[in-house]
């Protein structure tokens, strides 16, 4: 063929070179994708072998195990809940923030810098001192037979202004007080992503529109709704997207605060993730419910993202 | 509204702390704009005259002078209190607004008294859309718009409020020739419609003074000359004015005035009644030179070009500044290829000369 961009004589060629990156693919991508497919579909499948004295077979046995587990829908519920408290307030809180700091003039490279450093760090670390702020470690998750220590920065800002000590996440602390940590912890861990996005977004925003905006007298409220939210509309609408991908997989955040437990000393497991699930389930010797929740994770991300996108098709301009 | 500019001083701080050295963007500027009339900033680039541009418009604030509208002293006024429509050199439309959205857009912005209603707003926009002829094109946005509607949108935004005074910044420079022609005739047709005084930049002369009132030269940060733009052409003030203006530039020759007599050369060419005896620089407009087997001036021949209506006839001088001279006369005037040398006589209307040091026209 003539107009082919490689010719056919040496087509096996244009395939040695792009081999390696092939072979990595389909080991470590392809091959893992289609065999949860088939692990979730596959019954009595334990580590390689069928559960004692039953046979493998087909079917969507998983599938409704994992539907009528409590703690499936408990890992599913924190997680919903999760994502709708954290992505719009940190998208929100991002495009606040990156509209301030493109305005500041002076320090604005180093607030920058200092606003981008979450992202650099740790998440397990930064748990933990999330985890110190909100209760101290003296008796670092409590237990039934201790006193529960409710102390830590958060605890003294609140005492200061009068209010009463909350017991966050120690023992016998509330799903809301849990909850609450966990959302701004996510939040304040999402900032820094969204925020570089929306300031390079910003940045790339041509001046003459604003020249224009003050020529015509437009108010800042109105520029910031009328000019730079539509303007910046693509990169909220990718931040908003990945945020909620990023929020479906929400994990080491919650091993981050509350350790491997994944709730306070009482009532382990009870802020679980889907991600959670998966893994506790691979622990525990059940790849194929393991793998049939990963896949209504998938399935739950791509109709997220399909709505998102649907969404974005009639905000999102030109 | 009447536009005065008073000693308008535009100082640039140095970028670099360490050296002090100051950009003197605008230097001085005494205009005074008749109200109603079309005036055009001309100059090279990095002269000031978008500075100056975007001083009246309240963007850049002056470092020093002042600016009046009318009776108004609006130096210190920020952009929305002066009343000006500024129209953008890549027209600045808001990409995710119809047509009509971005017209509509600085109405909007009206509050307390000027407020308008809907319908008022609605009629003022078509209005002034089909003033500029786009009011078939209201729901298009604007990256579904040609180049040239893309310019009259941007005109109808910045006339829908009614200014006081309109802003064009380099209003024709990212249109092509053809389209260039046309919407310059547009923006003249526009601002007699509308009679709102006019200031618009431009770096190209051709369209200077093909439509406005009055032109200022600019070089420098510094005027170098205003007039009408026939007067200007025919009556430069100095060598830079002189130079700038005119397709195909004018012809500078190195020349001498002895005994009230021009000599380019050993050549005298012209009668210079009252001019001292000095060294001057000579500008001869091409259409100032005249064929003639017995001319003042001669010339070396290099080539004659044929283009229709006109011959422009190349040659050399030892006295030209220029590389070339080049002298344009009217087709029917034959003239032989084969010859060395092609003589002239020079027009008194169409030849200057200058000051070798000031580079200040001398009038003869």
């Amino acid at each position: 063929m003539a107009n082919s961009i490689v010719n056919s004589k040496t087509q096996w060629k244009a395939w040695l070179y792009l081999a390696p990156a092939i072979v990595l693919l389909l080991v470590f991508t392809v091959w893992p994708i289609i065999n949860t497919v088939r692990m979730a579909f596959l019954e009595n499948y334990s580590g390689l072998k069928a559960v004692g004295g039953m046979t493998f077979k087909f079917g969507i046995g998983n599938f409704l195990k994992v539907v009528q587990y409590q703690r499936f829908v408990n890992c599913l519920k924190n997680t919903i809940i999760l994502c709708i408290l954290t992505v719009p307030v940190s998208t929100i809180l991002a495009l606040l923030i990156a509209v301030c700091l493109n305005s500041i003039k002076f320090l604005g490279k180093a607030l920058q810098t200092v606003f981008f450093l979450p992202y650099v760090t740790n998440s397990i670390a930064i748990g933990m001192v999330f985890a110190a702020m909100f209760n101290i470690v003296g008796s670092f998750y409590g237990t039934e037979n201790e006193i529960v220590v409710t102390a830590g920065i958060v605890n003294n800002i609140i005492e200061f202004f009068g209010g009463e000590h909350i017991n966050w996440i120690n023992y016998g602390s509330t799903y809301a007080a849990n909850i609450a940590v966990m959302a701004i912890y996510i939040i304040w861990n999402a900032l820094p992503f969204k925020i570089l996005i929306l300031l390079g977004g910003l940045q790339s925003v041509n001046k003459q529109y604003y020249d224009a905006a003050k020529v015509d007298g437009t108010s800042r409220r109105r520029i910031f709704t009328r000019i730079t939210v539509p303007l910046l509309s693509p990169m909220i609408s990718y931040v908003v997207i990945t945020g909620f991908i990023g929020g479906f997989k929400e994990y080491t955040s919650i091993v981050g605060i509350f350790g491997e437990k994944m709730g306070p000393a009482n009532d382990a497991g009870r802020l679980n993730t889907m991600v959670g699930f998966i893994y506790d389930a691979l622990a525990a010797n059940n790849q194929g419910r393991a793998s049939a929740a990963a896949l209504i994770l998938f399935g739950i991300i791509l109709i997220v993202t399909l709505i998102n996108l649907q969404v974005s098709k009639k905000r999102v301009h030109y | 509204m009447e536009v005065v500019l008073k000693d308008l001083t535009k100082i640039f701080p140095s970028r670099n702390k360490k050296s002090s050295e100051e950009v003197v963007a605008v230097n001085k500027v005494n205009i005074t704009i008749p109200d109603g009339k079309l005036i055009g900033l001309l100059g090279p680039s990095g002269c000031g005259k978008s500075t100056t541009l975007y001083m009246i418009s309240g963007l850049q604030k002056p470092s020093g002078g002042q600016i009046f509208f009318g009776e108004d002293d609006v130096t210190e006024l920020s952009p929305e209190h002066r009343g000006v429509g500024l129209v953008f050199q890549n027209y600045a439309l808001y990409p995710h607004l119809t047509v009509k959205q971005n017209i509509l857009f600085p109405l909007q912005n009206l509050k307390g008294e000027d407020k308008l209603s809907k319908e008022e707003m609605l009629a003022r926009a078509y209005e002034v859309a089909k003033l500029v002829q786009i009011d078939d094109l209201m729901n298009r946005k604007p990256s579904e718009l040609s180049g040239g509607q893309q310019q009259r949108v941007a005109i109808a935004r910045a006339l829908v409020k009614m200014p006081r005074v309109l802003l064009l910044d380099e209003p024709l420079s990212n249109l092509d020739a053809r389209l260039r022609l046309q919407t310059r005739e547009e923006i003249r047709r526009i601002q007699k419609a509308t009679k709102i005084t006019t200031v618009f930049v431009t770096h190209d002369q051709e369209e200077a003074l093909s439509i406005s009132d009055y032109i200022v030269v600019m070089k420098l940060g510094v005027v170098q000359q205003i007039g009408k733009p026939q007067a200007v052409y025919d009556s430069p003030e100095n060598l830079f004015v002189a130079k700038f203006l005119g397709t195909p530039p004018i012809n500078v020759l190195n020349g001498r005035v002895q005994n009230e007599t021009l000599y380019i050369g050993f050549d005298a060419v012209l009668k210079t009644p009252g001019v001292k005896d000095q060294d001057v620089y000579v500008g001869v407009r091409p259409e100032g030179f005249v064929l003639a087997e017995d001319g003042a001036l001669t010339c070396k021949l290099n080539a004659v070009e044929v283009m229709g209506r006109d011959v422009s006839v190349v040659c050399t001088n030892e006295a030209s500044v220029n590389p070339v001279i080049r002298a344009i006369i009217n087709a029917e005037n034959t003239i032989d290829e084969e010859k060395e040398t092609v003589r002239f006589n020079l027009k008194a209307n169409k030849t200057f000369i200058f000051n070798k040091e000031t580079e200040e026209r001398i009038f003869f």
